[in-house]
């Protein structure tokens, strides 16, 4: 039998669901009164090259319906689209463009691995590793199945599955891909001052990086070195991942969630002003906005609230960790919170969401229910320098 | 391939998707004949569909949505199919307005529908952007008299039917009896405690030995017993749990299952507590209620008739009890005086028990998986 936490998320869910749908009637329709009157921008708009690939790729496609991969290359237009804006809705796209060889018994490698992507997106995790373990077996060059799957490793925790597949990653992969790979999955795993190190130097000993890489590497040293508690690295770090091309959500978000522990407030409403279209974000503006005590903050709690209403109301489990910490700091309800965090911890182990649980069962006056974390983090030996002080606060509270 | 290789460390986050997905919400109220409903669909997803934006500037207008009204409808009542006994009900578009959600702008479709004869059972076909985005779901309300159903369609589950009016609570209360019924017996723990329980029920205890109880009305009548306060023990907790009077921690009550079920059974074979075996019925039942309580709040309760599907699911899982004391009463009372019941059946019997709960025991307290179970 599965645990409590799941049947209460389902009690609630459906005293959720009775809520909710009274809230959907209560909505009322209108006309506007005026022609011109703009009722929804568009999130790729006219100008963007994003829009232009997207277009040109859909056209290409259409010339030649039956090939694998023009169909592969549009569905990666839209995943990127979707990481960019955290826009679910291009997953969806993707899906629909591969749906030809999406139920074949046998879709060729690439689709395989494409499919992952998505399936590990919608948080569908052993399907996405069914997948990867297939097109490795019919390719085990594929260096972009390995880095998937050890993606998908290490947020489930499972850190020495995680180095291997980045260590297969060394043979075809270039290398800095490879060890930024390894020295991520290797911070987590008790190595953290060590690996920061080596992936500095080998960032530096490397010229001419391509932009997204650059992104993308300064992005994990800028998480190493705030876990380290290095507040000057970290936010240059993050100066470099920001200067090397357009952020996108994630890099936003982990940014965010720096600036705020730094209590740096203001920057968060800086840099988030303009970023309500994602759940994510907005959580973080609405946190800097309460923090700072601005009116605007009650507008977006309640913008969140019906949000995550209505992505209940569709029986999705995708934004726990986003929901526990809206009702954790922003409704300060730890108890609710602290009943989404052990769910989510049950789905995923990054180091938020072991932070979340254990500020939720600190919060929530009840350390015992950290134990899941605090074991997990022995065995790991992560360090973070937040997760550090959350555990000297529990330990303190259970004396 | 290269291009793509290194953007998959940043995408797997959750955070990264934590963006509402695609939803259409449907809102249909079915009064004799007539469909009335109302449908809200977001003008991003129709304009990924049929083209909203006529002059490709990113922001779509009044204007653009009102000039496209007609297919608008069209499309949409294209991808909704209701019907009854298989012949489709006659849709039409009545009128469209806008709505804000949470998410951005809507499109209000207001529709009519008329069937052929008065529903009993509705059934719905929705395929709206089916071909287009496969995560796209339409959130499905549907009253008739004071009843409201709901349902999460999308391509995955396109095809849902709707009993209506008085079927349909008859329906639920079958759903739900069902599941009771079904769930003693497939949750293995519940008949092994029973079964401990009563193996003895049938034996007398002389000078240390088990032996067949002469007359059968003293079996039957203890039997009675025990599972008649099994029964009152449960029902108990059950209608506490499921009502959310009371909640105890999952791994607590499961373990106190297992060791419920270690208990009686070590109790057949170094007997301390045989005599107060329907105190130990009624005690350790009202844990096992509590464990029935978890499997029914992984149903929910039917938000209409709490206390009809609460009944339904208890009486069902009492029939499901009563059906294993059928078999077994009988076979014990014809067996009761051989060597075979005394020495295999409820020795070997108890012990495999004993063994197969203590497993049990140990794997939910530590939390580790030795067996199924």
């Amino acid at each position: 039998m599965k645990t409590t936490r799941s049947h209460l998320l389902l009690l609630f869910s459906a005293a959720l669901i009775a809520c909710c749908v009274s809230l959907e009637v209560a909505a009322t329709p209108y006309t506007p009164d005026d022609e011109s009157a703009v009722l929804e921008r568009l999130p790729l708009r006219p100008g963007d090259t994003a829009l232009a690939e997207i277009r040109a790729a859909q056209r290409a496609l259409a010339e030649q319906p039956s090939d694998a991969t023009r169909a592969r290359q549009l569905a990666q237009l839209y995943i990127r689209q979707a990481r960019l804006d955290a826009d679910p809705r291009y997953l969806g796209y993707a899906e629909a463009v591969l749906a030809p060889w999406w139920n074949a018994p046998r879709p060729p490698v690439d689709i395989l691995v494409t499919r992952a992507i998505i399936l590990q997106a919608n948080h569908r995790f052993d399907a996405a590793l069914a997948d990867l373990a297939d097109a490795l077996q019919r390719d085990p060059a594929n260096t972009q199945a390995w880095l998937t799957r050890a993606t998908i490793e290490q947020a489930q925790g499972d850190y020495a599955s995680a180095r291997q597949s980045c260590l297969a990653l060394l043979r075809d992969a270039r290398d800095i891909v490879a060890y930024a790979c390894l020295a991520s999955v290797a911070s987590l795993n008790g190595e953290a001052e060590r690996s920061y190190a080596v992936l500095r130097r080998v960032v530096q000993d490397t010229a001419g990086l391509q932009p997204d890489l650059e992104q993308w590497v300064q992005g994990l040293l800028a998480e190493m070195a705030a876990r380290r508690g290095d507040a000057t690295a970290a936010d240059a770090h993050f100066r470099q991942a920001f200067a090397a091309g357009r952020a996108d959500s994630y890099l936003l978000a982990s940014y965010a969630d720096f600036l705020l522990d730094q209590g740096r407030a203001a920057d968060v409403v800086a840099l988030l002003r303009q970023q309500t279209r994602a759940d994510a974000l907005l959580l973080r503006l609405a946190l800097a906005e309460q923090a700072l005590n601005l009116p605007t903050a009650a507008e977006h709690i309640a913008a969140l609230r019906s949000r995550f209403d209505a992505s209940r109301l569709r029986g999705d489990v995708l934004h726990r960790r986003e929901e526990a910490r809206f009702h954790l700091e922003l409704l300060h309800d730890p108890k609710t919170a602290l009943t989404l965090a052990a769910d989510n911890w049950q789905a995923q182990r990054e180091p938020a969401d072991a932070r979340l649980l254990l500020a939720a069962a600190l919060r929530a006056g009840t350390p015992a229910s950290a134990q899941p974390v605090r074991e997990w983090l022995a065995r790991t030996r992560l360090e973070d320098v937040q997760l550090a002080r959350l555990l000297k606060d529990l330990a303190a509270e259970a004396l | 391939m290269k291009h793509a290789l290194f953007f998959l460390l940043a995408l797997l986050s959750a955070t990264a998707y934590a963006h509402k997905p695609s939803d259409s919400y449907l809102a249909l109220s079915v009064t004799g004949q007539d469909v009335t409903g109302r449908w809200d669909i977001a003008l991003r997803d129709l304009d990924y569909a049929i083209g909203l934006d006529r002059d490709d500037d990113g922001a779509i207008t009044w204007g653009e949505v009102r000039a496209r009204h007609n297919e608008i409808a069209a499309y949409a009542l294209a991808h909704l199919r209701i019907s009854t006994g298989d012949v489709a009900c006659a849709t039409q578009p009545v009128f469209q307005q806008i709505d804000s959600h949470s998410d951005g702008a809507y499109s209000v479709l207001d529709f009519r529908a008329r069937c052929h004869s008065e529903p009993q059972l509705l059934e719905i076909g929705y395929r709206l952007f089916a071909e287009i985005d496969p995560q796209h779901r339409g959130l499905l309300r549907l009253a008739s008299g004071d009843t409201t159903q709901s349902a999460i369609l999308g391509p995955a589950q396109p095809q849902e039917q709707f009993a209506l009016g008085a079927e349909n609570r008859l329906g639920q209360f079958v759903d739900y009896f069902r599941d009771g019924a079904r769930h003693i017996w497939i949750g293995y723990d519940h008949i092994l405690f029973l079964i401990a329980l009563l193996l003895p029920s049938v034996l007398q205890r002389r000078n240390g030995r088990w032996y067949g109880v002469g007359d059968a009305r003293t079996a039957v009548t203890d039997t009675l017993k025990i599972v008649t306060a099994f029964t009152l023990a449960h029902s108990i907790t059950l209608s506490l749990a499921a009502l959310d009077v009371v909640h105890l921690p999952a791994r607590l009550v499961e373990s106190a299952i297992a060791a419920s079920v270690v208990l009686a059974a070590v109790d057949n074979l170094y007997p301390r507590f045989h005599r107060h075996r329907w105190q130990m019925a009624f005690l350790f039942g009202l844990m096992h209620g509590f464990g029935f309580a978890a499997v029914l709040g992984d149903l929910g309760l039917a938000p209409s008739a709490r206390a009809l599907s609460l009944a339904a699911f208890n009486l069902g899982v009492e029939a499901g009890q009563l059906a294993i004391v059928a078999i077994f009463l009988p076979l014990a009372l014809w067996a009761r005086h051989t060597w075979f019941y005394a020495r295999p059946v409820m020795m070997a019997g108890s012990w495999s028990v004993a063994v197969v709960a203590g497993l049990w025991l140990t794997q939910r307290v530590f939390k580790l998986q030795l067996i199924p179970g």
